[in-house]
Parts: structure tokens; C-alpha cells; sequence
């Protein structure tokens, strides 16, 4: 059963960001980044990790998407974006990814068995997240909040009309 | 039970399809789209290697990153649309100069 559901999940979320490559249409490219994000979200919760699952459909699949597709409405090009004209960057850009992918694989061959679990019982309830997080990670966690109130000042700032007249 | 590798092996071709994406599109926003499945093919590793070390920091990390990735998209896009008030383009094609 986890087995199906890993791999219904895997080729969802993989098929979806490739319609995403495919696809010049930013609105469809937003939804199908959802798709993949909520099927982030599910293998998320496959790996015992409950509360990261509902935070990544939470904040990623609904509101930074939900960003993104206020912002492609706002651009609101007439015309869709044109095919690309170059071919040769297409062959380069996917010989570059496809270096990247066998480097990459070739770097993890050495951990696929090697890895046990190590620590105990572990799961991601909000319970024990909250308390590392308000123990261990204190200082990230306060950092992190000024980061946030400083980029949505900025963001703010950055586009508001009229701010220099 | 499914081998964390394969988790793993999922997390980079979610990677290198990020690059890809990267690569060969010409407008701002999907640029920006393929960075955060960039961001999301790392949080599945630090997932799984969480899952795999049975400790709970990986998950921590994974919380942070997504906090940060919301902060960045506000900006992003805010510098985005500011692009779009300038140029009133966001093809990578109409941005050639430093200085508007």
C-alpha cells in the first residue's frame, strides 16, 4: 500500500513539473506546480512527517502559489510566451541537466544502504517539533520572524505606487 | 516499507528537472517557479535522511527552508512586478541592460 502510494505520488509530482517545462501558459504552470507540491506534501506525510506534510499544502501548494498566480494575473500578457527560438539551448540546458542528474546519482550510490535508522522512535508531531523548535532552533526561530517582517516590509515597499513622487 | 532511496533518487530528478526548467524557459515567472522546485526537491532529501537518522532536526531544517522560500517569493515577485511596471515585458529576452 505505501509502495502504491509512493509511486502514484512520485510519477504525479515528476509528470506534473513536466507539463510544466512543456506548458507556456504561467497560470497552467502554477497549477500544475501545486499538483506537484501537494504530492510533495503527501510523500511528506509517507516519511513520517505529519506536520511538515499540512505545512507544505498550507503555505507552499496555498499561499505562495496563490502568490504566483496573483502575480501572473497582474502581468496579464495578451499574447503567450513565444516558443524559444534557439534550439541549441534546449540541448545544452537538458545535457546540462542530465550531467548534473548522473553527477548527483553518482554521489548518493554510496549512501543507498548504507543508511539504518540510527536514533529511536522518532515521529513529526507538533509536539515534539514545537519543542526543538523552541529549544534547540530558538535563536533560527526569532531570526526567521525578522527576515519575514523584513521582506514583507519590503516587498511592500518595492511596489508601492507613487513612493518616490 | 519503501528503501529511503528511492526517496532520494525522486529528490534529484526533481532537482535536475528545476535546472532544466531554469534553463530553457524565457519568462521571469516560470524562472522563479522552477527555484522553488529546486527548493522542494532539497526539503524531500533532508526529509528522508531525517526519516532514515530517526532524528527529528531534518524536519526543523525543512521548516525553516520553507519560511525562507515564502519570504524570498514575496520579494521575488515584488521585484518582478516592478521589472513589468519598467519594461513592460518579463521575457529574459527584453533584459539586457544593468540599467533601465
Amino acid at each position: 500500500m505505501a509502495a502504491f502510494l509512493f509511486f502514484l505520488l512520485a510519477v504525479t509530482c515528476v509528470g506534473s513539473v513536466l507539463a510544466m517545462i512543456i506548458s507556456r501558459n504561467q497560470a497552467h504552470n502554477a497549477l500544475f506546480l501545486v499538483l506537484a507540491f501537494t504530492c510533495l506534501g503527501g510523500l511528506f506525510g509517507l516519511l513520517d512527517a505529519p506536520f511538515i506534510a499540512a505545512v507544505q499544502i498550507i503555505i507552499y501548494a496555498g499561499a505562495i502559489m496563490v502568490l504566483f498566480i496573483f502575480v501572473v494575473m497582474m502581468v496579464n500578457l495578451r499574447q503567450g510566451i513565444t516558443r524559444e527560438k534557439k534550439k541549441w539551448t534546449l540541448f545544452f540546458s537538458g545535457g546540462l541537466a542530465i550531467v548534473l542528474l548522473v553527477e548527483l546519482i553518482l554521489a548518493i550510490r554510496g549512501t543507498f544502504f548504507a543508511l539504518g535508522r540510527t536514533g529511536g522512535e522518532k515521529t513529526g508531531t507538533p509536539t515534539e517539533l514545537g519543542r526543538l523548535l523552541f529549544t534547540d532552533y530558538l535563536y533560527p526561530f526569532e531570526i526567521t520572524s525578522v527576515l519575514i517582517i523584513a521582506a514583507l516590509v519590503g516587498a511592500i515597499v518595492l511596489v508601492k505606487k507613487g513612493a518616490k513622487e | 516499507m519503501i528503501p529511503i532511496s528511492y526517496f532520494f533518487v525522486l529528490s534529484i530528478v526533481l532537482f535536475a528537472l528545476g535546472i532544466l526548467a531554469f534553463f530553457i524557459k524565457r519568462d521571469l515567472i516560470t524562472m522563479f517557479m522552477a527555484v522553488e522546485i529546486m527548493l522542494n526537491a532539497a526539503n524531500l532529501a533532508f526529509i528522508a535522511l531525517a526519516k532514515a537518522a530517526g532524528s527529528l532536526h531534518g524536519q526543523v531544517i525543512v521548516f525553516f527552508i520553507i519560511t525562507v522560500a515564502a519570504a524570498e517569493a514575496a520579494v521575488g515577485l515584488a521585484i518582478i512586478l516592478l521589472v513589468f511596471r519598467q519594461k513592460k515585458s518579463i521575457k529574459t529576452e527584453d533584459m539586457r541592460l544593468m540599467k533601465g
